[in-house]
């Protein structure tokens, strides 16, 4: 089918000018990197804001100088008001759910590698492709809007729960222009992402290479493409939720605000509507969402494992259908975000028991990495540490889920930092570990430079050590009952926590300050660092069958053809301890 | 850090060199891309009812929640509307045929089909006018957007449906305007997505004139 | 370096376990007739779920000390039993992890939600609203009064708009700032939201419940503790919800009633 297409091919010749080379490129490649510098921009964000917070909460009356710049009204004299962490909470939560953990690990790299390892010369619609990263990006200046205007950003949480966010600026400050650029910001970024999605489809569907089999494609295409699918659903469903909670606030309709709320001595002119019904909805978005957020980066680990362990895994389909099953379950378990929200408690049971069982396949994944690694050469650098972090760090987190998974045990940890604790360990930790790991080990193809390993490592120890040391905490915190989201603690238990407060702000400053390293041996790399060959690490996949940086066409015109199964490794009988997934030299399958 | 042995890629016997564009013009060929608009918009169906199931579930359980729900009259001319709908669908058919049948479509494709696709086209404006008139006739009954639950869906959903077949009106005026210019850029893939997108807008009118008549 | 990150992996998954295992942050006791159950249920997770943390993290670290850079050419071996093993493995485990805890331990969920109050339970009205709970109890003739939103009014100490005037079952009611409950007696929380979402959460009851506008909800406990208590808010509300609590007053039967004619003394 490549081959009658090709011959009647819509063919355009390369891109001409700054402009189009550059900005509104349609080359995957490029719009790859774009997406990547919005994911490092909104982390880099998140992170400063994680640092006000942290440093707001334990020394809640130091003042930091300059922040009154940030807003007057929110840090007067450099003082963070209590009203104003709860802004600063919301925008850290939405920049990293939305802006970070659904670009860098899936739009990013899914972008730059998704063509090259299926062997296509580009995305199915560039155009698209265009827009989806346009679109993103008014999403996150709408959003980071809310800094500017003299409402502030909203108060809301990141879950943005009806009526607080339904009512209006009755509801408290940033809760009017704020919390409106909220939902327009996220309904936007809901269309850029479908379009996205559509796209990674289509592509994977009918873009490979002749005798790329499905079962031939690398583990973390296959991560890409089922997050797609998990996507296309996923935000189908919370742009509706925007929509509604957008009318809500500006129409007068009440479809997440009932009768006789009285907010800030006024009656609000709503009825009838039900609060539940945004829970459902956004959590219906909301679970599946956080696997959008880890899938793509176990694919990219396990595509690292696999090269650096220079051996194949003991099953790539078992990982594949594991994958997949993850994707499955997620639709059935959204309830388990509310077990104590007020919803017939025997769905409680019905929620729990799905969520239980995602730890099964979860479970086979981790057995997979881990017994792969028997036997093997591992060989040690900067990706290879992140990628043996992860494991690590998602076993951490996946284990705290475990409990929350238990509605009984839910009624006494919900709300407290042991929810905290566990999604930053999954997501806040593992996922961006996928990132870093597929940084380290794709950059030199992406720029044709090598990243400094020496810089590497040091950045991944700090890390390694400092992200545990901000992150195992807060479960004990959780234990004892602290509860999440309050701008200052004030209740009497409290008080013998504040050291352990203390020591997770200054874990979390140092932690955070190590993530300069990264930033300057991005920069520095991309200029200074060595040149890159064009398969340094001695991969088998497509993307190391073409020169670093790939042309601009990828494949510089030809057609590859598919031989093998990914990850031909230590092949009995081979010249060397591995062969390209395009040559025919035989091998094993 | 991993020793990082420079091996060139083998280069393969011609035999089994994939399909290659002439090296005379250095292009970027969008294999495939042919078959990918059929799949793209199917998953972009998929999506479209996906959210429109969110709707109405989120319709289903606002009724459950509150005592306020009431019953609307739907505007009649909300019929004559579909018909024109359910009508564009059969012209549309027809331009299809047309052009499908006419094997010098490429890369002249000529004005095959042009005349059905002018009726599509208008039945596609006089079912958005009709819809534009069905909300003036409510608003004559007092009926607003946040008058009462059943109105809010009934605009909310017309709005959202409204929308989508604006869309394809475009989409098919992109088609029409490449048929006239008769650009080698016509593709006949392109041609059978929006027909296939178009269709789909009338199932799903289906679907909501049911829900709106039932629920609302 | 693979003999390093295996080092700092094992520090780290003792030095994080060893909080737990010495019970260095807790729950306070609980004081309810319910939590016990939520009690074991909470600490046989945490054995079976903290196994299976230091199983994972140290076999992780061991395999990397053992395999990670090796002499280049060494001879690569495949785990015997390969990926059906593993997965047997994990089946089971697992599957029994989820069997028990998920199944087995829905009893201590039972406890709290499919049980009705008994009929003589003492029922009391919770209020939320930005930022503060109100109590109400029905006084002597045993019925609240309605609610009227639109005659609220802080102001005069009206939080939960009633209209005495016209109604004489809210005239009655009495209206406090703190929960008082006597001990060992079933009580049957009624909760209403007056503004936004609010929750209920006292740890040493082991209670959490959400309130919810619109909704009517309830929670029924018993406290077998005479004491003081915080009730703290736990669904962001607003700028004033890290702010929002209220105490739980367990006293002895006689106090309460002490406590109750005082109050009604005051109407
Ligand atoms: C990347 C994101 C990510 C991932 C992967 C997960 C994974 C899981 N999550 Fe998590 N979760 C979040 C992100 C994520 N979560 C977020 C963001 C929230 C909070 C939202 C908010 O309120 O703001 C949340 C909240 C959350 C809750 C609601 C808590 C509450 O609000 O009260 C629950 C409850 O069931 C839950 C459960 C789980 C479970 C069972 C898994 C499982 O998939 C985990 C499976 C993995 C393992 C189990 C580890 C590996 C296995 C082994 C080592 C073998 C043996 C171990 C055992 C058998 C225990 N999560
Ligand atoms: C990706 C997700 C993510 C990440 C990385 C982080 C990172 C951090 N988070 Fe956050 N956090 C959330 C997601 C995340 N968080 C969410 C969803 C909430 C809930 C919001 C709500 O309740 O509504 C939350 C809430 C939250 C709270 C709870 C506040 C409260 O409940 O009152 C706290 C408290 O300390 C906190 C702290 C931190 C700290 C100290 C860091 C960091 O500083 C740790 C150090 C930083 C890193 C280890 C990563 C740095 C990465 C890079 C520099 C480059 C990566 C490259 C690319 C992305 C291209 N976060
Ligand atoms: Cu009330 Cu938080
Ligand atoms: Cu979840």
């Amino acid at each position: 089918m490549e081959e009658t297409s090709a011959q009647q091919a819509h063919v355009h010749a390369p891109p001409e000018g700054f402009l189009r080379k550059y900005v509104f490129s349609l080359d995957h490649k490029v719009i790859g990197k774009q997406y990547y510098a919005l994911g490092l921009l909104a982390v880099c964000m998140g992170m400063v804001l994680s640092w006000l917070m942290r440093f707001h909460l334990v020394w809640p009356t130091t003042r930091i100088p300059g922040l009154e710049l940030l807003s007057k009204a929110g840090a007067p004299g450099g003082i963070i008001t209590p009203e104003y962490y709860l802004s600063l909470l919301t925008m850290h939560g939405t920049l990293m759910v939305f802006f970070v953990l659904t670009n860098a690990p899936f739009a990013a790299f899914g972008n730059y590698f998704l063509p090259i390892q299926i062997g296509a010369e580009d995305m199915a619609f560039p155009r698209f492709n265009m827009m989806s990263f346009w679109t993103t990006l008014v999403a996150f200046l709408v959003l980071i809007l809310a800094f500017v205007i003299p409402d502030g950003p909203p108060i809301s949480g990141w879950t943005s729960y009806a009526p607080l966010s339904a009512v209006g600026k009755d509801a408290g400050p940033g809760m009017g222009w704020g919390m409106n650029l909220w939902g327009i910001s996220i309904a936007i970024f809901c269309i850029g992402s479908l379009l996205g999605a559509l796209n990674f489809i289509a592509t994977t569907l009918d873009l490979r290479a002749k005798g790329m089999t499905l079962m031939r494609m690398p583990i973390c295409t296959w991560a890409w493409f089922i997050t797609s699918c998990i996507a296309l659903l996923a935000f189908a469903v919370l742009l509706p939720a925007c929509i509604l909670l957008i009318l809500d606030r500006t129409a007068g309709t009440s479809f997440f605000i009932p009768s006789g709320l009285v907010i800030s001595d006024r009656l609000q002119p709503h009825s009838g509507g039900s609060p539940l019904l945004w829970q459902h909805l956004f959590w219906f978005f909301g679970h599946p969402e956080v696997y959008i957020a880890i899938l793509p980066s176990m694919g990219i680990v396990s595509h690292i494992l696999i090269n650096s362990m220079r051996k194949p895994l003991l099953s790539a389909r078992v990982i594949i259908y594991s994958m997949m099953s993850i994707g499955f379950l997620s639709w059935m378990v959204w309830g388990h975000h509310m077990f104590v929200s007020g919803m017939n408690p025997f769905s409680s049971l019905l929620f729990s028991f799905p969520t239980l069982t995602i730890t099964i396949p979860a479970t086979i994944m981790t057995l997979i990495w881990l017994g792969s690694l028997y036997g093997a050469n591992i060989r040690i650098n900067s990706a290879s540490l992140f990628a043996l972090g992860f494991i690590s760090m998602f076993v951490s987190g996946g284990v705290s889920g475990f409990f929350l998974a238990q509605p009984s045990i839910d009624i006494v940890l919900h709300a407290t930092y042991f929810v905290v604790g566990h999604f930053h360990m999954v997501m806040g930790v593992a996922s961006i570990f996928g990132v870093f790991a597929g940084t380290y080990f794709w950059f030199g193809k992406m720029t044709g430079r090598m990243m400094n390993e020496t810089l590497g490592q040091l950045h991944f120890w700090l890390t390694f050590i400092g992200t545990y040391c901000i992150f195992m905490p807060f479960h004990y915190l959780g234990l004892v009952g602290n509860i999440r989201r309050y701008s200052a603690f004030v209740n009497d238990f409290t008080g013998p926590l504040m050291p352990l407060h203390k020591f997770i702000t200054i874990a979390a400053l140092g932690t955070g300050a190590a993530q300069l390293i990264f930033i300057f041996n991005l920069i520095y790399s991309r200029y200074k660092g060595a040149p890159a060959p064009q398969n340094p690490w001695e991969g088998t996949t497509l993307e190391w069958s073409i020169p670093s940086p790939p042309p601009w066409n990828n494949f510089g015109g030809k057609h590859p053809v598919i031989y093998h199964d990914p990850y031909q490794y230590n092949v009995k009988g081979s010249k060397g301890d591995y062969i390209m997934q395009d040559s025919p030299e035989p091998s094993a399958d | 850090m991993s020793s990082t042995i420079y091996r060139p890629v083998r280069t393969r016997p011609p035999a089994l060199r994939g399909s290659t564009v002439p090296a005379a013009r250095v292009a970027k060929v969008l294999s495939g891309a042919e078959g990918a608009s059929q799949s793209g918009i199917w998953v972009g169906i998929f999506a479209i009812t996906m959210s429109f199931a969110a709707f109405t579930s989120a319709l289903f359980v606002r009724q459950g929640s509150a005592a306020d729900w009431t019953h609307i009259a739907l505007p009649p001319v909300l019929y004559a509307n579909t018909l024109a709908l359910l009508l564009s669908s059969a012209t549309l058919q027809m331009a299809r045929r047309a052009v499908t049948a006419d094997p010098s479509i490429q890369p002249r494709t000529g004005r095959v089909g042009l005349g059905w696709l002018m009726a599509t086209l208008a039945l596609g404006f006089v079912f958005v006018a009709g819809q534009f008139e069905a909300w003036r006739q409510l608003a004559a009954q007092g009926l607003y957007l946040a008058t009462n639950p059943n109105s809010s869906f009934y605009y909310v959903l017309t709005a959202m449906h409204g929308l989508h077949v604006l869309a394809g009106i475009v989409a098919l005026a992109l088609v029409m305007g490449r048929i006239v210019a008769s650009r080698a850029a016509f593709r006949k893939s392109t041609f059978e997505a929006t027909a296939t997108y178009w269709h789909f807008m009338g199932v799903l009118w289906l679907y909501l004139l049911l829900v709106l008549r039932t629920k609302l | 370096m693979g003999k390093l990150f295996a080092v700092v992996l094992v520090i780290i998954a003792l030095a994080s376990a060893y909080p737990i295992a010495t019970r260095m942050y807790v729950m306070p006791e609980d004081i309810s007739t319910h939590g016990h159950a939520i009690d074991d249920q909470l600490s046989d997770t945490m054995k079976e779920a903290g196994f299976s943390f230091l199983g994972a993290q140290l076999v992780l670290a061991f395999f990397v000390f053992k395999f990670a850079q090796r002499k280049e050419g060494a001879k690569l071996t495949h785990l015997p039993g390969g990926a059906k093993l593993v997965v047997t493995v994990a089946f089971i485990i697992v599957g029994a992890e989820v069997f028990a805890l998920g199944v087995l331990g829905q009893k201590a969920w039972a406890n709290v939600y499919f049980t009705a109050p008994r009929p003589d339970a003492l029922q009391i009205q919770a209020q939320a609203g930005q930022f503060a709970f109100y109590f109400r109890y029905a006084g002597v003739d045993g019925k609240f009064g309605a609610i009227h939103p639109d005659k609220i009014d802080e102001g005069n100490q009206n939080f939960f708009g009633l209209d005495p005037a016209n109604d004489i079952e809210s005239r009655d009611d009495i209206v406090s700032g703190e929960l008082a409950i006597p001990v060992n007696r079933e009580v049957h929380l009624l909760m209403h939201a007056k503004d936004v979402g609010h929750s209920f959460y006292v740890r040493e009851l082991r209670i959490q419940q959400d309130f919810v506008p619109g909704l009517d909800l309830s929670v029924h406990f018993t406290a077998t503790k005479i004491g003081r208590y915080e009730i703290v808010c736990t669904q962001l509300c607003g700028l004033g919800h890290y702010n929002m609590k209220a105490y739980l007053n367990v006293m002895a039967q006689d106090d309460f009633e002490k406590w109750m004619k005082q109050k009604a003394s005051e109407l």
